[in-house]
């Protein structure tokens, strides 16, 4: 008797190769997904009673193969013959005897086509991380839905209209060249850093398989890193998850309230995943002299990580490569966090000279963020009173019970 | 969850100090890393050199003694590991099952602890211990 957890580890490990395979086979991610999925759920029916088939692979293939062929014959029957199929039925059919042969391809390329293609600019970001997670990941729609809070039939729908547009839009299985591979590329690693951020923000709950969402994130890097070694900014993203998610642990206290980055107890911190970041992090320099955004906050997030303590942190170092970051990817949020560098840096005058240039910005004006950065400069400029309107203007804009009392505090306390 | 792989290849208690795989056996192990890379799921791996040029440290009655290698009283040796992080104690088996392994070789699939794993009062005192391994 197989168990269920063996026969889902199993097809963790099939799954991104299967769906890879079958979408260069069929030509259609939509049909692919479908039919892999029919292969899983045969899998669950047929192997806790008959084991697990000694090639697992080429099991999953046939059976997902065949699922294509009756559904394509259908749609011939129904449709009749002149509609035309993505693949040619005859060739698909030629082919089914050489499957075990085929599985000793190279699947590179494939897993790299199906990444530009569940990852593609025509998708919005919740439906890519939902076809990433669902093909590259192999998790369930439930688990998906499960790990983004919202019901499973969101996800189905994420996923069905995602398969539409791709469809709709013609879209190729294939990897992009030249300056469209550029920026298809932030496409593929603005959802995987989205997936990573989803599972940042909850690993502090209960709810493991939110949190696991992180590692989901940091596999999917390895993956890329994988197919792509060439790329820094890639690895600058791998980096930079690893060096984040090192700071799990120290996140928060007993009673769960957060630490803030500086107060953290650092030797909570995961030196392994620390070493891996700065290792990656190293390669990606080595790729490129001009570093790109997620390299960038790998390097910002380096600078924390190496520091021993709060006090040895490389300020200047940080502003500097927050200054890039503002060049190459400018944000409000980015220049708030360059002024806060730069008060570090350079002394509270600085910072606050860079936090006055974003009184009028619009996507501020709804956020504690601001106010809760002028307000220290403020403070430490020895302009109590006005720091102390920014803290009161900070924590009526604050979502968070715990900050807000927290800014309260420093409202009412008598600065230093 | 990071669960480590652990080689123990038949003979590599008695093989020589020079002994070094062969490459057509290498390469059927790259074939497999290649795997684990794309899948992943591998953190780090490497292979040890045989206990003949190895030497043990044992503490009998508190003080160290050193015994250079071979160790006859030794059947099982370490060969090398591997590092993974996976979803689920059964995918690290998954993959140990899947390792082109000889057939006297034997892989041990062991979880790695994590600091959740220890209760708080353990936790404390390990505090500052990370801060060595850097």
């Amino acid at each position: 008797m197989t168990t269920t957890a063996t026969i889902e580890a199993v097809w963790r490990i099939e799954q991104p190769k299967l769906a890879a395979r079958l979408t260069r086979t069929l030509r259609d991610v939509g049909l692919a997904e479908e039919v892999v999925q029919d292969a899983f759920v045969l899998a669950l029916e047929r192997w806790p009673r008959d084991g697990i088939p000694h090639n697992p692979a080429a099991w999953l293939t046939r059976v997902a193969t065949n699922r294509a062929l009756d559904r394509l014959r259908r749609t011939v029957l129904i449709d009749g013959k002149h509609r035309q199929l993505a693949v040619d039925l005859a060739e698909l059919e030629r082919a089914m005897p050489d499957i075990e042969s085929a599985l000793d391809e190279d699947i590179d390329d494939d897993l790299l086509r199906l990444v530009f293609t569940a990852c593609h600019l025509v998708l919005p970001a919740e439906q890519r991380a939902a076809l990433a997670l669902r093909m590259l990941g192999g998790l369930s729609r439930l688990e998906i839905a499960r790990a983004f809070l919202v019901p499973e039939a969101t996800v189905a729908q994420r996923i069905v209209r995602a398969k539409r547009t791709l469809r709709d839009a013609g879209i190729a299985f294939e990897t992009p060249r030249g300056q469209e591979r550029r920026e298809r590329l932030g496409a593929v690693l603005e959802v995987i850093y989205l997936i990573f951020n989803e599972g940042y923000v909850a690993s502090s709950g209960p709810d493991w398989l939110r949190a696991d969402l992180s590692n989901e994130a940091m596999r999917l890097g390895r993956l890329l890193a994988t197919l792509m070694p060439e790329q820094s900014e890639v690895i600058g993203l791998l980096s930079l998850m690893e060096l984040s998610a090192s700071r799990f642990g120290a996140r928060t206290d007993g009673a769960g309230n957060p630490i803030l980055l500086l107060d953290q107890d650092r030797s909570r911190w995961d030196w392994s995943l620390i070493r891996r970041g700065l290792d990656g992090l190293n390669r990606a320099m080595a790729l490129t002299p001009t570093p790109g955004p997620y390299q960038l906050q790998a390097m910002i997030a380096a600078c924390h990580a190496r520091a021993v303590s709060a006090a040895d942190t490389d300020w200047i170092a940080i502003a500097a490569y927050y200054q890039a970051l503002a060049l190459a990817a400018p944000s409000p949020i980015v220049e708030v966090n360059r002024a806060v560098a730069a008060g570090m840096a350079f002394g509270p005058a600085q910072g606050l000279a860079i936090a006055d240039a974003l009184r009028d910005e619009p996507r501020l004006k709804d956020t504690h963020l601001l106010p809760t950065v002028r307000g220290d400069l403020l403070a430490r400029l020895g302009r109590t009173e006005e720091a102390r309107a920014e803290f009161r203007r900070a924590a009526e804009l604050t979502g968070n019970e715990k900050e807000r009392a927290l800014l309260l505090a420093r409202a009412g306390s008598k600065l230093t | 969850m990071r669960f480590m792989m652990l080689m123990i290849p038949g003979g590599y208690a008695t093989a020589a100090p020079d002994v070094r795989p062969e490459a057509e056996a290498v390469a059927t192990m790259m074939k497999y890393n290649e795997e684990l890379k794309r899948a992943g799921v591998l953190l780090a791996l490497d292979g040890l050199h045989p206990p003949s040029s190895g030497a043990r440290v044992s503490f009998k009655g508190g003080k160290p003694a050193v015994t250079d290698g071979p160790f006859a009283e030794v059947k099982e040796v370490l060969g090398g590991y591997w590092m993974l992080d996976v979803r689920s104690p059964e995918e690290a088996i998954e993959w140990a099952r899947r390792c082109p392994a000889g057939e006297n070789d034997i892989i041990e699939v062991r979880r790695v602890f994590e600091m959740n794993d220890f209760p708080e009062d353990v936790q404390k005192v390990v505090d500052g211990f990370d801060e060595l391994k850097d």
